[in-house]
């Protein structure tokens, strides 16, 4: 008797589902598209795309195309993708659309560690990159511990709170470190590192983030549903089987590992794990089962956008991190006060 | 003897070591099938008492036996499939459909990594017929009254397909007509066969609906048994200290406080 009444509205629910689902798979082919224009695309020989025949018989060309484009477009499309996830699963856990990947001393950690590394210790990459991450994972242990041993509030209010005061430290920290540093030489490579750009990526890099990265992001869409339980109070997720404490946890680490991993090679990108995740929520509503993939395809396809405009908007490099944030907060802006923007929700 | 679905034997808890317990030598058993109020003033432990019965807090001392097992013996999901919790009121971040809400109910049935099927969005949907508010299955939870939002927490534990239901003062958001809806819908979830274990502050919707009742005061149950012989006009003005009356009218009993 049921199964004639709920047809119906139940039918919608699936093919609703099914689109969904469907306008993915187009996000991610549009992704993939994009990725190899973007790889034809650039200031060589021209502002411009490499004709295709040039590849075969350009020796230069094809050792750009290999050697630097391929390896920076790819940590760019982990950038877009890395800090779109962790954004969103940040922005669940916590129940609150305000904070972003970094939030918790890791942003100011990493930018902390690197600014010591290229004052202290001469700044290689892989140095900056090392101490970056290291400083990254000792902000959020520090946030994790300092949390623990807030005597009042709930879990996610001491977090935020300790996340706070962490990244207060670091970020003095930095100012000390950029007082300390030798302008001419020292403190442009602090600032271009704070303002985040992917110009100097090698293979060697790249590879470097990759497993980290990769196990944190595909630990979190297989996760993807079970996220929505760790939204709701402790006692309620509790009631319905969940451990919060440790599920949130895991939650936590595997969405700041690729973050932590990202930031230690690309500097501070700033924006897209704020607004990467409302977009996706604002397109395929807050079922994280559908608004996670669709943030992480969005978020890749925003970063190389902006990366391509970075290499040839200009004869001379513009740092990532200023278009992500010059272009999400417009788009952000554009967002919020339209109403009509949805695809399907 | 008949096995009770829950009960507690001696309990002791307390939120903070070294302070006074806030529930002492607490004892109760729930018979299946029956609906039990617990009643009693605020800071009573009402509401400690339902969160021990989940497994979410753990007593000091004394065990809680479900279907005569204690608790901790039984894993999380399990219990998720057992028991399910009506929160008083719910704090949702993100504005979830009415459906993709309840869906979540479904979790403790669901392996960590697995999708909710369709078979989860059908019995989903039909608690939300069940609770009477299939209707607003595509509407945000946000968007709506908060009456009918207290309803989605029911058909939210509904689609646990629970054998215990543990309420938490489940009509301090309701009007009237919401209240009069809830109270079918629990009298129709016992017809099926559901226990149900509420707190409440008001003595009429213990009269109304429930079989049992357990009268509670600083952290012990005074009094425990049919719903018409505890919660007398005696028994209500000794624990809440106002005269209280209990009349009938029209066959039922209605409490009169003022």
């Amino acid at each position: 008797m049921s199964s004639v009444v709920t047809a119906a509205p139940l039918q919608k629910t699936f093919t609703r589902n099914h689109k969904r689902q469907r306008i993915l798979l187009w996000l991610g082919l549009a992704l993939v598209v994009l990725f190899f224009v973007s790889l034809l695309w650039g200031r060589y020989p021209s502002v411009g795309l490499i004709p295709w025949q040039q590849l075969n018989q350009d020796e230069l060309a094809r050792l750009l195309v290999v050697n630097l484009r391929l390896p920076r477009l790819l940590t760019a499309l982990f950038v877009g993708i890395s800090l779109s996830a962790s954004g969103t699963v940040f922005q669940t856990l916590f129940g609150n659309p305000l904070v972003e990947p970094g939030f918790l001393g890791v942003s100011q950690g990493a930018a902390c560690g690197a600014a010591l590394c290229i004052v202290f210790l001469g700044g290689s990459a892989a140095m900056i990159q090392g101490l970056a991450i290291v400083f990254a994972f000792s902000g959020l242990g520090a946030s994790y511990f300092l949390a623990r041993r807030i005597r009042y509030g709930g879990w996610v209010l001491r977090l935020v709170l300790s996340g706070i005061a962490v990244s207060a430290l670091f970020s003095a920290g930095l100012g000390v470190l950029k007082y300390l540093a030798d302008p001419l030489r020292q403190l442009p490579e602090i600032t271009f590192w704070l303002l985040g750009g992917l110009s100097s990526i090698t293979w060697t890099q790249f590879l470097s983030i990759l497993p980290a990265t990769v196990a944190g992001l595909v630990f979190l869409i297989l996760f993807r549903w079970r996220l929505n339980l760790l939204a709701l109070n402790e006692e309620t997720a509790f009631s319905m089987g969940a451990a919060p404490k440790r599920e949130r946890l895991l939650l936590l680490i595997a969405a700041v590992l690729p973050a932590a991993a990202i930031i230690s090679v690309s500097g501070m990108v700033g924006w897209v794990g704020l607004i990467m995740p409302h977009i996706g929520r604002r397109l395929f509503g807050s079922d994280t089962r559908y608004s996670l993939p669709a943030s992480m395809l969005l978020g890749g396809i925003f970063t190389i956008l902006c990366d391509d405009l970075a290499r040839t908007l200009l004869a001379g490099e513009i740092p990532l991190g200023i278009l992500t944030s010059l272009l999400g907060a417009t788009i952000f802006i554009i967002l919020m006060v339209s109403r009509g923007v949805k695809v399907e929700r | 003897m008949i096995t009770p679905l829950l009960s507690f034997h001696q309990v002791q808890f307390g939120y903070k070591p070294k302070t006074l317990p806030v529930l002492d030598g607490l004892d109760l058993s729930l018979k299946e099938g029956r609906i039990t109020a617990i009643l009693g003033p605020n800071g009573a432990g009402k509401t400690t008492l339902l969160y021990l019965a989940l497994g979410w807090l753990k007593p000091w001392a004394g065990v809680i036996n479900l279907a005569g097992k204690p608790i901790e013996e039984f894993s999380r999901r399990v219990l998720g499939q057992q028991m399910a919790l009506i929160p008083q009121s719910e704090h949702i971040p993100f504005e979830y459909t009415v459906l993709e809400f309840v869906l979540l109910g479904r979790a403790p049935y669901l392996p960590s990594l697995e999708m909710p099927s369709h078979a989860d969005e059908r019995i989903a949907y039909e608690a939300l017929e069940k609770v009477g508010i299939a209707h607003l299955f595509d509407h945000s939870v946000l968007g709506i009254s908060g009456g009918e939002r207290q309803l989605v927490l029911v058909a939210r534990a509904l689609a646990q397909t629970p054998r215990l239901l543990l309420l938490d003062e489940p009509t301090s958001h309701l009007d009237l007509g919401n209240k009069y809806r809830l109270v079918r819908i629990l009298q129709g979830l016992q017809e099926h066969g559901a226990t149900i274990l509420m707190t409440t502050h008001e003595p009429d919707l213990a009269l109304a609906v429930s079989d049992e009742a357990v009268l509670m005061e600083k952290g012990r149950v005074l009094i425990t048994g049919p719903t018409a012989e505890v919660a007398t006009g005696e028994n209500l003005s000794r624990i809440y200290r106002v005269p209280v009356k209990i009349i009938p009218v029209e066959g039922k009993n209605q409490v009169i406080w003022m």
